[in-house]
Order: structure tokens, then C-alpha cells, then sequence
């Protein structure tokens, strides 16, 4: 990256990212902890357009944005009011400790990864991204399409109530 | 490209030319870097003319009202001003002097920031819609994608705006505006799907010279997928007939319930904002863009494109003035019941017909062909899909309903008693 504009862009989305991520951890509320994070998404879909990854950019925003944080307001809202508080909690050690464990996890992988830089990056849109997906790649892409079918599936079998499934078997 | 566009400053037809030279002008003046300051300054001021101007105000804000008096055998705003035209401004006034009422347990920083993040996404919306060849802000290659990505913003500040109010029907309405887009999202964008399979691209200027090189436009090439554009965009705006987020006949005014003053105006303007920029990108996408058949070397492509931004928007202002509210298990049920099952199959028949044209490698004729096919099956489909589920049109009622016991009379169209 060169020049005033991709240097300045990359360390604000650094700290917009950082910054959101770190309030997601040690806001109270959980409103505003999932606030937050969609702001962190939001950083994350700025990175990819530093990159020149437009579509990757805007999926992102449309998956996590729109559609996923949307959910976990969703989810959110309908938990009792009790669960909400997001403060002091037994758990705060193991949290901890996962945590460590996912940074160093991290640190090592980019620390063995060859960051190797090449001249000219390959191009890299939408239709060059489509074939790829549904010619190389296309047996893990329906893999991951049948990964979702059974959560969805098991999503609905986890929710239903005994009764409903009386009345189901009564028809 | 079309030619005769020249690039002389007096040429109306593209507006780029004559904001190009004030700024080249200036820059060769000024000092360096004054400029960037001047040009937004320029394009507000330009942009307010063009666009909030003629569209927010006198059509979104007064237009819109008067057609709905119109509608509804009533006069609508006719005091202030020529024909009541000055009534926008006179709101707005009134907005801005009264006070913006935050409740005392209401969460006080997601309240303010709400309309701010409402109102931000609106203007960015309008960057990708090409105004002309080459009239256009952003044009990016993924500009579909951009479209749809932006406009999931304004559904988390209307949430943000109804938690944080601390209040029952605020809540009520966040939960639902949620539920509305998340349902609605999906037949929306699978059928926008059918556009993008059927064009071979995501770029809005790129499908406007797509229509103009075939002759077509892609409302008569894909009706399914308008239809679903149509209805879809109309909850996601949360406009009257499926407004049930802000349903003032059960949830006082949804999220909104306790906004007052310009911050309710600033939620309001955008609504209508949002609305315009839906009719801009709808009819950019089906009804041609700045194209209009070879007309637009003769007439600006921008008030072509205005037109027909408009004249969509006055769909939105019928269905408005004439259908009746949904109720929330209705609208639910109709967009994973009818309008989903609708959109993939209308998808499958895109896909085969876009395969039979790039295998046989046909003539662009063909086009024409598949839009004739196209519209008997959208007929077909939406017909027997929604006498399957039990929606029976009903327009010559074959014996007289209740409105002999509340004291009218409807003459039977055979002319001789049934009963």
C-alpha cells in the first residue's frame, strides 16, 4: 500500500475496528455490545475494499450487516431481560484464558504464513469469484450449503415444544 | 456510448461537462486544494436544485399528499401557497422549531445517533444510479450488490430507534421492521438474481446499455421479478399498505412513537428519500434508466431518468392511497408462502432460458422470444400459485354482499336478480 489515501484508509478501519471490538467486550449492555459489533463488521468490509475486494466487501456487509447481526438483535430481543446484563460472570477466567489461547493460535499463523508479495494481484471479481466457487471449489461450496440445511433443519427441531409435536402427530 | 453527446459546457445533455469546466476553472484560480472543498459544496447546491428540490419536496412531500387526497375525494394541502404548494416548506419550519423530546429512561446516545445513521445511507444510495452515459457518480462494478448492502442499513437505525425509546410499541415496531426485512429481503434479492443471471452483470450502467442495445426494457423481460421488486421494496420502505412497523391503528407510530420535532422530520424526509431512491434504482434497472429508446440523444438522459424515478414513485402513492393494511401474520406468510416459492421458480426459468441462448448461441432476437415467454408464465404463475393458496380475484361478485343490509346497492352486472 502506498500514498496518503490506502495508508490513512488502513489505519482508520484499524482503529474503527478495534476500537468496536473492544466495546462489544466491555460495554454491559448487550444491545449495545451487538451494536457494536456490527460496527466491527462493518471495519472488517473496510479492510476488504482496501484490498480492492469490492464484492467480498459488500457480501460481507449484506451476510453480517444486514442479515446476521440482524438475527442476533433478533435473538437478543427475545431473551429474557435478565440475561441481558452483560457484567460480572464466573466465566470471566476460561474467557480469558480461551481467548489467550485464539491469540497465540494467531499469532503463530501469521508468523509461519510466507507474506510474500506479488507484482500485479490477480483480478478479482465478481464473475472470476463465481467461477471459482461453482468449478475448483464447487464440492466444498455445497458442502457448506448442506451444513446449512441441517442447521436450519435442527434449528427448528430444537425449538419445538412437545406439544407441538403432539399436535403434529395428531394430524 | 452515445455520440452526440458533446462535451461542450452548453450541452444540457450531460450536466458532468458544465460541473467539470466550473471546477477546472476554479482550480486553475485557487489556490491548490481549494477545490475539494468547493466541489461538494457546488454538488449540494446542485443536487438540492435537481433532486431534493423538484422530488423530496414538491412530489415526495407534497405531491404524495395531495394524490392521496385525491384518491380519497378530499382537497389535501391547499392553504398555503399557490395551490398549497409552499405546505412542504411550512412543515419543515414547524418541525425545526419544536422540541426534540427525549424520554427520561429512554437510552439517550442510541436515540440521537438513530436518525443520524438513518439519513447517511439514504444519500449514499444515489451515488451509484447512473444519470446519464456519463453521469454518474460511483461506477463501481458490483453496484447491485452496493445497492442492496447500503439499504440494509436504515432497518438497524429504525431498531436502534425503537429500543432505544424504552417504550412497549417502540419495541413492538423495531421487532417487526426486523422481521418485515428479513423476510422480505430474500424474495427481493432472488429475484433481482433473475436480473443478473438474465444481463450477465452487476454494474446498473452496464444493464441500462443492456436494455438500450436490445430494444427492451426488463420489466417486459422479467415481470416476475418486478412484481417481487415492487411488493418486496414496498415493505422494506415500510409504505402504507404493509407499514405495519409504524401501524398507528395498533402500535401508536411503531418506532417512532417517541421521536418528535426534526428528528422525526429527519426519519420522515428519508423515508421519502428512501423511497425515491427504490423508484430510481427500479426504474434504472427495469424500466430502462436514463435510455428511452433512442430519445435520450435528444432529451437530457437525467430528466429522463427523473421521469421515470417519478413516475415509479407514483405507484408507490397508489398502492398507498388504495390498498388496505396487512396484517403482520398476512405479510409474514406472504413472503415465505407466496412470493419465495414464486421467486425461485421464476429463477429456474431465467436460468434455462439464459442457458438455451448461450449454448445454441442464438440471435439477439431471441430476447424477444423469451420476454413473450416470460410474461404468459408470469401471468400463469401468479394466477394459479395464488388460487392454489386460496387468493380467488374477485372482480364481478355474483351476488350482493353486505352492502344491501348497510343500506347501498350494487347492480349485479347480468343485469337480472340471482337470488
Amino acid at each position: 500500500m502506498e500514498g496518503f489515501g490506502p495508508t490513512f484508509g488502513f489505519y482508520a478501519m484499524s482503529a474503527l475496528t478495534l476500537v468496536s471490538a473492544g466495546g462489544v467486550m466491555l460495554s454491559r449492555n448487550l444491545l449495545h455490545a451487538v451494536l457494536f459489533l456490527i460496527v466491527t463488521f462493518i471495519g472488517v468490509a473496510g479492510f476488504y475494499i482496501l484490498l480492492s475486494a469490492e464484492f467480498i466487501a459488500l457480501a460481507q456487509i449484506i451476510i453480517y450487516v444486514g442479515a446476521i447481526s440482524v438475527l442476533v438483535l433478533f435473538a437478543v430481543l427475545l431473551t429474557p431481560r435478565a440475561g441481558r446484563d452483560n457484567g460480572e460472570t464466573k466465566m470471566a477466567l476460561p474467557g480469558i484464558f480461551l481467548a489467550v489461547c485464539l491469540a497465540a493460535v494467531l499469532a503463530f499463523v501469521i508468523n509461519d504464513t510466507n507474506w510474500a508479495t506479488v507484482a500485479t494481484s490477480p483480478e478479482l471479481t465478481a464473475s472470476s469469484l463465481g467461477e471459482a466457487l461453482l468449478d475448483a471449489w464447487a464440492l466444498p461450496f455445497e458442502m457448506a450449503s448442506v451444513l446449512l440445511t441441517a442447521a436450519l433443519v435442527g434449528a427448528i427441531m430444537l425449538v419445538r415444544t412437545p406439544e407441538e409435536e403432539a399436535e403434529d402427530a395428531l394430524r | 456510448m452515445s455520440s452526440l453527446v458533446t462535451s461542450n459546457w452548453y450541452d444540457i445533455r450531460d450536466l458532468s461537462n458544465i460541473s467539470r469546466d466550473i471546477l477546472e476553472g476554479l482550480a486553475n484560480v485557487l489556490p491548490h486544494g481549494v477545490v475539494y472543498v468547493l466541489a461538494p459544496v457546488l454538488g449540494f447546491i446542485a443536487t438540492f436544485i435537481l433532486v431534493v428540490l423538484p422530488s423530496q419536496l414538491i412530489v415526495g412531500v407534497y405531491g404524495e399528499r395531495k394524490i392521496i387526497g385525491r384518491v380519497q375525494s378530499r382537497f389535501g394541502p391547499n392553504r398555503v401557497g399557490p395551490f398549497g404548494l409552499v405546505q412542504p416548506i411550512a412543515d419543515s419550519i414547524k418541525l425545526m422549531q419544536k422540541e426534540a423530546l427525549t424520554p427520561k429512561y429512554a437510552d439517550r446516545a442510541i436515540m440521537w445517533l438513530a436518525p443520524i445513521i438513518f439519513v447517511a445511507p439514504c444519500v449514499m444510495l444515489f451515488a451509484v444510479i447512473p444519470f446519464g452515459p456519463r453521469m454518474i457518480l460511483a461506477n463501481i462494478p458490483v453496484a447491485l450488490l452496493y445497492f442492496v448492502a447500503v439499504s440494509s442499513m436504515p432497518v438497524l437505525a429504525a431498531f436502534m430507534a425503537g429500543w432505544s425509546a424504552n417504550n412497549k410499541y417502540s419495541l413492538f415496531g423495531a421487532i417487526r421492521i426486523i422481521s418485515m426485512a428479513v423476510s422480505y429481503e430474500v424474495p427481493l434479492v432472488l429475484g433481482l438474481l433473475g436480473i443478473v443471471l438474465f444481463t450477465q452483470t452487476l454494474s446498473l450502467q452496464d444493464m441500462v446499455e443492456w436494455q438500450r442495445h436490445y430494444h427492451i426494457w426488463l420489466i417486459a423481460a422479467e415481470p416476475v421479478a418486478f412484481v417481487l421488486y415492487f411488493i418486496g421494496v414496498g415493505v422494506e420502505l415500510n409504505r402504507t399498505p404493509t407499514d405495519i412497523a409504524e401501524a398507528e391503528s395498533e402500535i401508536v407510530a411503531g418506532y417512532l412513537t417517541e421521536y418528535s420535532g426534526m428528528k422525526w422530520g429527519l426519519f420522515y424526509g428519508m423515508d421519502i428519500g428512501y423511497a425515491l431512491a427504490a423508484a430510481a434504482f427500479g426504474s434504472t434497472v427495469f424500466l430502462g434508466g436514463w435510455s428511452m429508446f433512442g430519445l435520450d440523444h435528444w432529451v437530457p438522459p437525467w430528466m429522463i431518468i427523473i421521469g421515470k424515478t417519478h413516475l415509479f414513485y407514483f405507484l408507490f402513492i397508489w398502492t398507498r392511497g388504495t390498498l388496505p393494511r396487512l396484517r403482520i401474520d398476512q405479510l409474514m406468510s406472504f413472503a415465505w408462502k407466496f412470493m419465495l416459492p414464486v421467486a425461485l421458480f421464476n429463477l429456474l426459468v431465467i436460468a434455462t432460458e439464459r442457458m438455451i441462448w448461450v449454448q445454441n448461441d442464438l440471435a439477439d432476437g431471441i430476447v424477444y422470444v423469451f420476454a413473450a415467454v416470460n410474461i404468459v408464465l408470469a401471468l400463469a404463475a401468479l394466477v394459479f400459485w395464488s388460487r392454489f393458496l386460496g387468493y380467488r380475484p374477485e372482480n364481478t361478485p355474483k351476488k350482493p354482499r353486505m352492502v344491501r343490509e348497510a343500506g347501498g346497492y350494487v347492480p349485479l352486472p347480468t343485469g337480472k336478480e340471482t337470488r
